[in-house]
């Protein structure tokens, strides 16, 4: 009954809608066959609502920075990140300033030479020392930002083995992850999904010597100041390992392994501590409380209050459960990642029960 | 450059036509044009209803909501809606806008009406190979919306159907029959596509009227001839991947899956690799998006120079860096690519490549607003988009310095980001390129009849409110670290802050989409009782306007004009400067012939 009141009354509104053009359509009648083109009182109030849209830009832009400028991602605990995060910052201080200029123009002239009979327009072909200008000013900003995008980007990709990084294996599957630490040894044993059987849920080739050691767990524990190389491997569709807190992102390839690698510099405890993460958990946890107020009186379970912990996202579409495919990352001080390694079991371990 | 003007009389406009052959299978640009235009539109109006859809979701991920269980049936029982269905959804949406509604709605209806009309032809080289190339799209479209209604669902591994998820049915249950539906549509597509695109070829190098050289050509000309020169370079290698994915999946093949270990078994593919997926689909979808830019960005440069009357600045940069960006387009590809697991060098080559194209686009940019600088601009609702464009094409393109850096792309990569960058950077702004064509050229469609300006108004003022309301506050979204492609973001803690930035979003995309039935009606509404314009209404000097207000066969009742000027003396004075060259009237149309008292520029 309501959807037919609803259908009823939106095609009365459909109908109220047309009568009105209607009528509008018969007193305007005696205009001259022109009357569709703008007319010089139409580029006046045009001309001032181009002027005010670009205001309604600027206002817009300075009205998110207000209300959002607290959800944005805290301060990268990798090393590698504070420099994606300066790069970042100089991008956005170079789009923003001429974002607001060009944005400026184009609406201050759409503003101040909106047209009327008497105005003539100046008839202006070309200028190539104007052309010129605004080519060569992109080219030299253009030239330095992607030399130091370059420079950023083969630091952070360029993996050097000599620096003995920690070695971890990152594994996809749909819809959760496992990370294979390598051990003792420091070497993944090598693995194949041909292989996986029971307990040997990563297809690890148990007759290799560098799998003895290796240990797969599904909270990736990282010690702070090392570099860590992670390897990823994916079971069965791409998916991507995307760390948002470490500036860290690689695809998980089916049929191929692929890797990055990052020294985290902030432990959890410390970021927990940043000032940017409590505001946001304090955020958060208040949206929480007011939803169990809800839930409480509906007689449902309540949500936990939130801690800020680093997360491990699936960032590459992967199925029905894509946005649900995470894992907890914890970044310690040296000894205690090393407890909480001693305690779990290696491979050879968790096969011979 | 043939000279048709005296075999005019032998052209079909008198032998009788049915309707069949005038409303439905017809031969004639214009009539072609509209049927794109109106597919597209309709298309169109599919793919921005389904947006809406997960607006809601993303906005209220909690609560029940009637209407999905109306529209989706048994993917929303109790009103929550399925994730497969979410993930439905976001595919189909990006499928029909890209392909459906930016590419041969916009292309599709402004190649056909304008490059005739434009370059003074009586009609395209082929109309039956144009016939042809609208009924392939059509079936296209019937055969996508029909995959909409398969029991497992449409495809959903997202508009890159990246296999092995749009490979596998046990992986989705969308890459069963509803993928392939997919890929049969998009191959018949493609096919619809390149007759087009060698039909626009072949007409603007072979059919321009006397007189009408290549640097006379209107901007729109040279778009349209450019866009559809890459849609033949890249359309053919999607279909290669199109073909090769469905060898996988129906054929046992292995080209892109190796060591898959799916729903308890291990699949015989071995081999494959899904980055060369990657590099297919990209080497045909960067150059697409500039598909679906170049013919905005050609009528946006027309309609600016008609309403500013002023010539655009800069004519022949402005080929140059359409010219430009065709050829850097190509080579680009692989900044979708920085993370995929492609050799970090490619990625070094591709940043460079990438950044480079910011510069014929800041070019074209600088031309635009220097065409309004001192200008008489008459505030036409075409002329509204056209603005409009520049303005979201700017705020979308400068987020692309990010995007197209490797080195930030990876923390940025597939999250909110790169929607919101993209959306405005090609999807807001073809669309606007799309309004200020159709509010521009609706006359030379509909006979003579236009579109109410006082509609018009109000339609772009809430399209151009709603979409930086939409766009604006996802790059938060994005920056906030939430990847695309999430069903909900409360399903854990981290990111339930946003929920508030996705209620606003969603109220905007709502607002502007109230908006687009404005426009509709505006459109039908129009179509059949608008106003009567004159002939030329906008004073434009391109030849179309020169053409028989009523649809003919053949365009001109008589001899196909004769090209003297290029297409933008507007407000060009005389000798002495003490009037318009035409005394009185401050343009000339490409058919005068050069006056005694003008100076005659190097066109």
């Amino acid at each position: 009954m309501t959807a037919f009141l609803v259908v009823l009354v939106i095609i009365l509104f459909g109908v109220a809608v047309m009568q009105l053009n209607k009528i509008f359509q018969l007193s305007q009648q005696a205009k001259t066959e022109d009357s569709e083109v703008a007319s010089g009182k139409d580029n006046n109030t045009q001309g001032y609502l181009m002027l005010g849209f670009v205001f309604f830009i600027y206002g817009l832009l300075a009205l998110c920075f207000w209300l959002w400028g607290d959800v944005l991602l805290p301060v990268s605990a990798s090393e590698h990140g504070l420099e994606i995060d300066q790069l970042f910052l100089v991008t956005m201080i170079l789009i923003f300033v001429t974002g607001i200029f060009t944005q400026w123009l184009l609406h201050y002239f759409a503003f101040v030479y909106r047209g009327n009979t008497e105005k003539k327009a100046l008839f202006y072909a070309e200028n190539h020392k104007l052309e010129f200008i605004w080519t060569i000013i992109p080219v030299v900003v253009l030239a330095g930002l992607i030399i130091y995008g370059l420079f950023t980007w083969s630091d952070i990709m360029s993996i050097d083995e000599d620096e003995d990084p920690l070695v971890i294996e990152l594994y996809a599957y749909q819809f959760d992850w496992r990370a294979r630490y390598s051990g003792e040894d420091n070497a993944l044993g090598e693995a194949n999904v041909r292989l996986i059987e029971g307990v040997n849920q990563l297809g690890v080739d148990i007759s290799d010597p560098n799998a003895q050691d290796d240990k797969v767990v599904n909270e990736l524990h990282l010690p702070l100041g090392r570099k860590v190389l992670f390897k990823m491997r994916s079971q069965d569709v791409l998916h991507s390992a995307y760390m948002p807190h470490f500036r860290a992102q690689m695809n998980c390839v089916p049929g191929m392994v692929t890797q990055f690698a990052f020294t985290p510099n902030l432990t959890t405890e410390e970021m927990r501590l940043e000032e940017d993460v409590i505001t946001k958990v304090k955020n958060i946890n208040a949206i929480r409380t007011e939803k169990n107020i809800d839930l409480i009186a509906k007689g449902e379970e309540e949500l936990e209050m939130y801690e800020f912990d680093y997360l491990l996202l699936c960032n590459k579409i992967c199925g029905s459960n894509h946005f649900n495919m995470q894992m907890k990352i914890i970044v310690e001080t040296e000894e205690e990642y090393h407890a909480w390694l001693a305690q779990q079991a290696t491979l050879a371990e968790t096969l011979k029960n | 450059m043939s000279d048709n003007t005296n075999n005019h009389d032998d052209h079909g406009h008198h032998h009788k036509e049915t309707f069949v052959t005038k409303y439905i299978f017809s031969q004639d640009h214009k009539m072609i044009s509209k049927q794109y235009l109106i597919t597209g539109l309709f298309m169109g109006f599919i793919g921005i209803a389904m947006s809406l859809l997960f607006r809601l979701q993303l906005a209220w991920p909690d609560h029940q909501f009637t209407v999905y269980e109306i529209f989706l049936g048994k993917w929303a029982e109790d009103g929550v809606m399925d994730p497969n269905m979410y993930l439905a959804l976001v595919t189909i949406h990006g499928t029909i806008m890209v392909f459906f509604v930016l590419t041969a709605g916009l292309s599709g209806t402004f190649s056909n009406l304008l490059i005739p009309l434009q370059i003074g032809a009586r009609d395209m080289a082929s109309g039956f190979l144009n016939m042809l190339s609208y009924w392939m799209f059509f079936l296209s479209s019937v055969i996508m919306v029909l995959s909409l209604f398969v029991e497992a669902g449409p495809a959903n591994a997202g508009w890159t159907i990246y296999p092995p998820l749009s490979a596998l049915p046990q992986a989705i249950p969308g890459s069963g029959a509803g993928m392939t539906l997919w890929l049969v549509s998009m191959a018949i597509f493609i096919a619809s596509s390149l007759l087009g695109s060698l039909n626009y070829i072949v007409t603007v190098i072979n059919l321009r009227t006397k007189g009408m050289s290549m640097t006379r050509l209107p901007l729109t000309i040279w778009s349209f001839l450019v866009t559809a020169i890459i849609g033949v370079v890249s359309f053919p290698v999607l279909l290669s991947a199109a073909l090769m994915l469905i060898m996988d999946r129906s054929f046992g093949t292995s080209f892109f899956l190796s060591d898959i270990y799916i729903a308890g078994e291990v699949l015989h593919n071995q081999g494959g690799s899904p980055v060369l997926f990657e590099h297919l689909f990209w080497f045909l979808g960067h150059p697409e998006v500039y598909i679906v830019i170049l013919p905005a960005m050609g009528l946006v440069s027309e309609i600016m120079a008609t309403n500013s009357r002023k010539p655009i600045f800069g004519y022949r940069a402005m080929i140059a860096s359409i010219l430009a960006i065709a050829f850097l387009s190509t080579i680009v590809w692989g900044h979708h690519m920085f993370v995929t697991g492609m050799n970090p060098f490619l990625g070094s080559v591709f940043t460079f490549t990438t950044l480079l194209i910011a510069i014929p686009s800041a070019v074209k940019s600088f031309n635009w607003i220097t065409t309004l600088w001192k200008g008489n601009l008459k505030m036409n609702t075409g002329m509204l988009f056209s603005i409009g464009f520049v303005s979201t094409f700017i705020s979308g393109g400068l987020t692309g310095l990010i995007l197209g850096d490797s080195a930030l792309d990876i923390n940025v990569h597939d999250t909110m980001f790169v929607v919101a960058h993209f959306h405005l950077v090609m999807g807001i702004s073809a669309l606007y390129g799309l309004f200020a064509g159709v509010y521009h050229w609706f006359p030379k469609m509909f006979e003579g009849r236009m579109l109410n300006k006082k509609l018009g108004y109000i339609h772009f003022w809430i399209t151009a409110i709603g979409a930086y309301g939409v766009f604006f506050p996802m790059h938060f979204v994005g920056m906030a670290g939430l990847p695309r492609r999430y069903y909900t973001n409360t399903n854990f803690p981290y990111f339930d802050d946003l929920t508030d930035i996705n209620v606003v979003i969603t109220f905007f995309a709502f607002f502007a989409a109230a908006g687009q039935l404005v426009f509709l009606y505006n459109f039908f509404n129009s179509m059949f009782f608008g106003k009567m314009g004159s002939k030329n209404p906008w004073n434009s000097t391109t030849l179309e306007w020169t053409a028989e207000v009523k649809h003919i066969h053949g365009n001109w009742d008589g001899p196909i004009p004769e090209v003297h000027r290029w297409s933008y003396d507007y407000s060009k004075m005389n000798k002495d400067e003490s009037d318009y060259v035409i005394a009185g009237q401050d343009y000339v149309p490409q058919h005068i012939p050069i006056q005694d008292n003008e100076e005659e520029l190097s066109h």
